[in-house]
């Protein structure tokens, strides 16, 4: 990588590294950002809302400036069906005045406010920055809120200088294992189970539930796609949890199983071949062979009309190259997967904050010369973006424009995306959003427009891109056999 | 989702519920935006700056790129000197800005930092500039942020030559879109003013797609024209609560007279943005911005009849709810609300002055208010249309009112970037906006028998 010293900086350089199989290779992750870099990475509060807010008939109160919580007012996408009342954004909009004398009178009066008008099944108070400095005695309050309105009244440790995003999933993980409480229950109700680390973007929690009700499962609660207080509480009597956004709820996962006596398996409704894998994972964990069945015809049915109309835009993307940046990695491996059943090649692969173990996974899953990244920036992402010739970057809010300005199609598969992605039918409305952006004419509109002839310098960068290619071929590797996760 | 907004407003004394506002460092960021090969930096946790972003994207579509401190627990026990310092280094090391303004956060604010001490203790590579503002997030609100880093250009930058003739206007176009600021900037030109206009972020947020990404954009005025703004002979700053502050200073430092005037939205603040360009600089009145004068009245005449005494309840920006409500009032309409997030007393004062002219005796201004009050308001005394950012959108279904997007943000529809609304043009845009708004509810909402083609 000729270019490599320029673009990525020296602290940096641990954190990229090219797949060579013949290699030990090991990325550099976990770390902090060094200050003064354009991260793409948040904070600790950001992780700990992210992962509550989704709880629907709890007021989220955020205590602190009001900029924490106008940033984060209603951007969840996480869709209810009940109580809207986690979209209303509360805060208690401290000022100078509250950063002098303390910020402790405004929130008791916040948590009376909103208990007397709302009447919330739970209340979360999320601890920012100034909070964790000024030294408002948060816990003691919530106690107190407790006893006088009769209902949980839970602090979250956010202060968003205490670690990194991954700091703020434990955080929430911790408010969750609060609400549950410590008391196990003992006798576990049979073929039940919770579903951790889905947010039900788009009503994708819906559709598995949909699953699982069809096979004849129970399923007690999403962790927190469209979950109440109560059946968070119930919670604690299912026979399994299954965790999908590895990354926040694994966690809980082994907290619920050390408390609670729950164990958990790791499952991913991304793709059709994932979701196969993943009921049948869970169907043989707690189902009886009447379950199997009811799985076995349900998934027949469902294959046999959602398969063939994938295989469909399957045509239409072949040989395509995907470039990902995602906030965790249990995203980034089922998206390779899934891009692979496409006929698309992931050329490059990146988190936020993904662990060793994703990152290995990445290594095992991609091909020779994929670039891949740990808490990247827009500069390294455009430089390896031109480098492999992606055609598809799939991120965040902030790398759609980035996408959009050199010319390259973009997925959003984080709090904007507007389609279910999981399950069959997620399975179809991921093909077909890939299929309206990749292939929308508005590509060539942006290459083929050159008043001023600059044909010769377009061919030089075309013969380097030859040669990149010469040098670095990506093999496509059968993911069948390779990427088994289950 | 706001269906069940209750009860009667009553002022609240710890919660605010769904804000008009936020805090100060994303108006500092979107300002120093508007400076020339310039990298904003937020002194503070990681995720200001990721959130600051992410915001701003969503409101321009374009990449917003910024730097951060990265505080940890360690920053916050002895202080954010070696992260401010070492940031500083890398940002220079790796991206190569011009400029890097730098504002603070309500974190480090809190455990007090000098940061102009830790500045001026930094080596600084030739020919780059620092600046700094402080902006913490408890204090004023976005529209604070954005004046504080405006002023900070000023005292960081700006110089008076001793012994140069003064020449040339000062433009502060205050917290306006970039199609604004470059609206300013035709209208200006237009007239034949010598200017210079800071912050400018019309090539800056809303770039030509090129097929590449350039970290620092065309746009954005330099750090030599801000220099040079110190030796102009007057500043015309637009809009108070984000220019006032600048123009001030520029007195202050320079001997630059300060005008301080509403942001030209609508006619009669156009015209005397334009009467001020032309009392200070000389000249006439330019013959294709009468025509777009001419054409505006036009359009006032042909479709007044579909606004006038339609009731509006406007929220958003201080300064732009000034020249707004002015110019509903101008249109015949009865604005019954007016409400900012952000503090500032002058607001209530001028606001109230101009219901008391038009004889409103009905209508409220509130500040310091969020937009649970406003709908509450708006259930007891209903409205024909609301006039504010994108989160006017919930009241908005709520109440089965239609919405003019005006303001900041707008990060559920287009055009904003590209379309001013200040100017006879950006007058014209708001006329049509709002017949739109309003025709389209009717024609969607009427009886059968009262549907029409002709309207």
């Amino acid at each position: 990588m000729n270019q490599k010293s320029t673009i990525i900086a020296d602290h940096r350089e641990k954190q990229v590294l090219v797949n060579d199989k013949q290699k030990n290779q090991a990325i550099a992750c976990d770390t902090h950002s060094v200050s003064g870099v354009v991260s793409q990475r948040a904070c600790v509060y950001c992780g700990a809302r992210v992962v509550l807010n989704p709880i629907t008939d709890a007021a989220h109160i955020v205590h602190g400036p009001i900029g924490c919580a106008s940033y984060t007012w209603d951007i969840r996408g996480s869709l209810s069906s009940d109580s809207e009342l986690f979209r209303t954004s509360f805060s208690t909009d401290l000022r100078e005045h509250d950063i002098i004398f303390g910020g402790e009178k405004k929130l008791i009066a916040a948590i009376d406010e909103i208990v007397i008008r709302e009447k919330p099944k739970a209340v979360f108070i999320y601890s920012t920055c100034v909070v964790g400095v000024i030294g408002d005695d948060v816990k003691a309050i919530a106690k107190k809120a407790e006893i006088k309105h009769g209902i949980r009244v839970i602090p979250v440790h956010s202060s968003g200088f205490s670690g990194s995003k991954k700091d703020g999933y434990k955080a929430a993980c911790h408010a969750i294992l609060d609400l549950m409480g410590p008391e196990k229950v003992e006798v576990k109700t049979p073929h039940s189970l919770n579903f951790l680390g889905d947010f039900n973007l788009a009503a994708e929690a819906w559709i598995i539930r949909d699953y699982l009700e069809t096979i004849g499962l129970e399923l007690k609660t999403v962790i927190t796609g469209d979950a109440t207080i109560d059946s968070l509480r119930a919670a604690k009597s299912a026979s399994i949890n299954v965790v999908q956004c590895a990354g926040s709820m694994t966690y809980l996962a082994k907290q619920m199983k050390m408390n609670y006596d729950i164990p958990f398996e790791n499952i991913r409704f991304f793709g059709i071949k994932d979701t196969i894998r993943s009921l049948r994972k869970i169907v043989f964990s707690i189902g009886t062979e009447e379950h199997v069945k009811r799985f076995e015809t349900l998934v027949a049915q469902k294959e046999a009309y959602y398969q063939p109309m994938v295989e469909a835009y399957k045509r239409k993307l072949i040989g395509k190259k995907v470039a990902l940046y995602v906030g965790g990695g249990f995203k980034a491996i089922s998206l390779i997967e899934q891009f692979a059943d496409l006929g698309i090649q992931t050329v490059l692969v990146g988190t936020q904050t993904g662990s060793k173990e994703e990152y290995e996974q990445f290594r095992k899953l991609t091909g020779e010369g994929t670039v891949i990244l740990d808490d990247t920036n827009p500069t390294e992402l455009e430089h390896f973006i031109k480098e492999t010739g992606a055609h598809i970057l799939v991120g965040g809010v902030k790398e759609r424009p980035l996408a959009y300005k050199l010319g390259v199609s973009f997925i959003d598969h984080n709090h904007e995306r507007k389609h279910p992605l999981c399950g069959f039918e997620g399975a179809l409305n991921f093909a077909m959003e890939v299929d309206a952006t990749v292939n929308s004419p508005v590509w060539d509109i942006v290459k083929t427009f050159k008043p001023n002839n600059e044909t010769k310098s377009e061919s030089k960068t075309k013969s380097k891109t030859k040669q990149a290619k010469k040098e670095k071929p990506f093999d496509v590797i059968d993911l069948t056999i390779e990427g088994g996760i289950l | 989702m706001l269906d069940e907004t209750k009860g009667l407003y009553k002022k609240r004394t710890g919660l605010k519920i769904n804000p008009a506002k936020t805090c100060q460092p994303i108006g500092a960021m979107y300002a120093a935006l508007g400076i020339h090969k310039c990298l904003p930096h937020s002194h503070g946790s990681q995720g200001c700056c990721s959130y600051h972003r992410m915001h701003l994207t969503r409101h321009y579509r374009d990449p917003i790129v910024a730097s951060t401190s990265s505080f940890t627990e360690g920053a916050c026990v002895f202080g954010g000197k070696s992260n401010l310092k070492k940031g500083l280094e890398n940002v220079f090391h790796i991206y190569n800005p011009d400029v890097v303004a730098v504002n603070t956060t309500c974190l480090s604010e809190t455990i007090g930092d000098d940061v102009g001490e830790i500045i001026k203790s930094t080596d600084v590579p030739e020919g780059k500039t620092v600046i700094f503002a402080n902006t913490p997030s408890y204090a004023g609100s976005h529209v604070t942020g954005f004046s504080n880093m405006c002023k900070a250009m000023v005292t960081h930058v700006s110089e008076k030559k001793e012994g140069k003739k003064a020449k040339g206007i000062n433009i502060l176009p205050g917290y306006v879109e970039p199609s604004d600021m470059m609206e300013i900037k035709r209208m200006a030109t237009l007239l034949n003013v010598p200017f210079t206009m800071f912050p400018d972020t019309s090539n800056v947020v809303a770039t030509p797609n090129t097929g590449n990404y350039n970290m620092y954009p065309e746009g954005g005025t330099t750090i030599k024209e801000i220099r040079r703004a110190g030796n102009a002979i007057a500043t015309v700053a637009l809009g108070s609560f984000s220019s006032e502050a600048a123009a001030y200073e520029l007195e202050k430092k320079c001997d630059v007279v300060p005008y301080i005037m509403k942001e030209p939205i609508g006619i009669k603040a156009t015209d005397a943005f334009i009467m001020k360009l032309l009392e200070l600089n000389g000249g006439n009145m330019d013959a294709s911005l009468e025509f777009e004068r001419g054409q505006l009245v036009d359009v006032m005449v042909d479709v007044h009849n579909h606004y006038h005494g339609k009731k509006v309840a406007l929220f958003g920006d201080p300064d732009i709810l000034i020249a707004m409500t002015e110019f509903v009032i101008d249109l015949g309409m009865i604005p019954t609300l007016v409400l900012t997030g952000t503090p500032g007393k002058v607001f209530v004062a001028e606001i109230q002055a101009m219901f008391d002219q038009a004889g409103l005796t009905e209508s409220q201004v509130m500040i310091e208010e969020d937009l649970f009050t406003f709908h509450q308001l708006i259930k007891a005394s209903p409205v024909d249309l609301i006039i504010g950012n994108t989160y006017g959108k919930y009241i908005a279904r709520a109440e089965q009112v239609p919405l003019v997007r005006m303001g900041w943000p707008i990060l559920d529809r287009v055009g904003h970037s590209y379309f001013p609304v200040v100017g006879y043009k950006g007058a014209l845009r708001i006329i049509e906006k709002i017949t739109t708004a309003l025709l389209d509810h009717y024609d969607q909402t009427c009886e059968e028998e009262d549907f029409e083609l002709v309207m």
